[in-house]
């Protein structure tokens, strides 16, 4: 009897979850069906499963396209993120001094700052840069990139120097002994050691990264650097009306975040609660 | 020799980076404290002309700008306890070591890896033409209708939204904190007798007060800052009602060019983020209890 009252408890729960996400439902059986049939019941099943408004999102939104751009600023966004900040952040504990707090609090203090607060004159330091400097900082991905890493690197710094407290310093003093570099001290003792916390940054950042839209929509104007999320907001500024076509659009951009989430699940739940809880 | 070469060293490992931090975080930040006190169009042909405090003062004269922040506080309020109360009666439900929580907990997440701006294409849909059929098949139709178009439930709206996306992750905060309550001490108040209820506020609740902290921070500064939702579900319509403090400030710099106006919201916008968070965060770390 208990046993049966556990696997109905068990039951509800999952349909729990399904209820919650039916808004996912509704955008993927609507992707499929012809104007009229969608007017007429907007929360029935397709009669007829045809991929006809996904190939036309998938040239409108040029998907293949957006999704390599997004793709691309994504990795080596994280990849600078993870390998700047972790070497910051071990040289800021390792050498405690007063030079080294003033940088890891500015890291820390400047998180409160909003975005808004700093878009505007970002974009004039930007310029000037451009002018002055003939460093091609907007409408790049170089220059995005740079610009993430810039908004990354307090959370990531604080959570590399939160972890790196606890490695014990023994290691590095016998590698040290031995004479090894600073370099690979760092790259092939202590690197190896951070690799919960380096998953963690990783995940954080290529979720930020990869769902960010008002820093990219900022400094990119060229329609060939648009990314996933640029293109969905000019694809629905064409075709608001259109929703069947809008939902085919918005089904083919969720389709690798549902694939990232399927292969990293866990480690994407871990990397969120490490990160929020320290 | 050696000590010179230990500061080339500590230069090569921590400057990228913060020189890239400088660049874009600290300079700009400074820069933007400037151009407050300034009014200016945008354009580098146009000259830049101090105002002092002017702009500041415009700030409270600014009907929009008044209402955006009342808004915004509305906004807040009630995104603030509906993200929690799912999010942790969401926590409790995959915590109770049933078999489905491990997939429940996983579909619960799911939205927060979207993206607001998507998010927000999706219930727009829903709002639009899902509710008003849902309204017509059932009868409903004072409950269900084009929430969108109506000053008054447009903001609402929103809230329902942006707790769709972070529900999620406040109850993976909370699964966090719930599981670091030890099993004695759940064990030894259902041996005296203690009903859920009494258990959950006399022994999870106080003990979750750390989680409590990170999450109350975590939505509240994510609903002040909250962006992309906000264009993508209304666009801050249906006249103004739901245009909110981040949407406002953008639309004062780059849609209307005023620039030195715009930068001083801004400024403000970050003295009330920063107030607001800093005063939640030392007043709940005081409720909080050691075991």
């Amino acid at each position: 009897m208990k046993a049966t009252g556990r696997t109905i408890t068990s039951i509800l729960i999952v349909i729990l979850a399904l209820l919650f996400l039916s808004p996912i439902y509704i955008m993927l059986v609507n992707s499929f069906k012809t104007r009229s049939e969608l007017y007429e019941n907007a929360l029935a099943l397709p009669s007829s499963f045809s991929f006809e408004y996904y190939q036309k999102a998938m040239e409108k939104m040029n998907f293949l396209h957006v999704f390599f751009n997004s793709a691309y600023v994504t990795i080596v966004t994280v990849i600078c993120v993870v390998v700047l900040a972790s070497m910051t952040a071990w040289m800021l504990v390792r050498k405690d001094n007063l030079m080294s707090k003033i940088i890891f609090y500015s890291f820390v203090a400047t998180m409160l700052i909003p975005f808004q607060t700093l878009m505007m004159p970002l974009m004039q330091v930007m310029d000037w840069i451009r002018t002055n400097l003939h460093i091609p900082m907007l409408n790049t991905h170089g220059g995005l990139i740079f610009m993430n890493i810039g908004f990354h690197a307090g959370i990531a710094v604080f959570l590399y120097h939160g972890f790196m407290k606890s490695i014990p310093i023994a290691l590095e003093e016998a590698a040290t002994l031995d004479g090894c570099s600073k370099f690979g001290l760092f790259w092939r003792i202590v690197f190896p050691l951070l690799k919960t916390i380096t998953v963690t940054v990783a995940i954080l950042d290529i979720i930020a990264t990869w769902n960010d839209y008002l820093l990219p929509s900022l400094v990119l104007s060229d329609k060939g650097l648009r990314t996933i999320q640029l293109s969905t907001f000019y694809f629905f500024g064409e075709f608001t009306i259109v929703w069947n076509q809008a939902m085919a659009g918005l089904t083919l951009t969720i389709i690798p975040i549902v694939i990232f989430y399927a292969f990293a699940q866990k480690y994407i739940i871990k990397g969120v609660a490490a990160g929020a809880v320290k | 020799m050696n000590k010179k070469m230990d500061r080339v060293w500590y230069a090569i490992f921590t400057m990228p980076l913060f020189l890239i931090f400088l660049t874009i975080v600290i300079i700009p930040f400074i820069i933007g404290i400037i151009y407050s006190f300034i009014t200016w169009n945008g354009i580098p042909a146009n000259p830049k002309v101090f105002v002092g405090f002017d702009n500041y003062v415009a700030i409270f004269q600014d009907e929009r700008f008044i209402t955006s922040a009342w808004n915004t506080l509305k906004f807040t309020v009630l995104a603030l306890i509906s993200i929690n109360v799912f999010g942790l009666v969401f926590s409790l439900i995959v915590t109770a070591g049933f078999k489905a929580s491990n997939l429940a907990r996983t579909l619960f997440f799911m939205p927060n890896l979207i993206g607001g701006l998507i998010l927000g294409y999706i219930w727009k849909f829903l709002f639009t033409d899902g509710f008003k059929q849902i309204g017509n098949l059932t009868g409903l139709d004072s409950i269900f209708f084009n929430w969108l178009i109506n000053p008054n439930f447009a903001l609402y709206a929103l809230v329902i939204v942006f707790t769709w996306q972070m529900a999620g992750y406040t109850m993976i905060i909370y699964i966090a904190g719930i599981q670091g309550i030890p099993d004695e001490v759940m064990e030894a108040a259902k041996v005296d007798g203690a009903n859920l209820w009494t258990r959950l506020t006399k022994i999870v609740f106080p003990l979750l007060m750390p989680s409590f902290t990170i999450c109350l921070f975590l939505s509240l500064s994510g609903a002040f800052k909250i962006y992309d939702v906000n264009l993508s579900l209304t666009g801050g319509g249906p006249i103004h009602s739901t245009e909110l403090f981040a949407m406002n400030i953008f639309n004062e710099i780059f849609g209307y060019g005023n620039y030195g106006l715009g930068q001083a919201k801004a400024i403000i916008f970050f003295l009330v983020v920063a107030l607001v968070t800093l005063t939640q965060v030392i007043i709940t770390k005081k409720k909080e209890v050691q075991m």
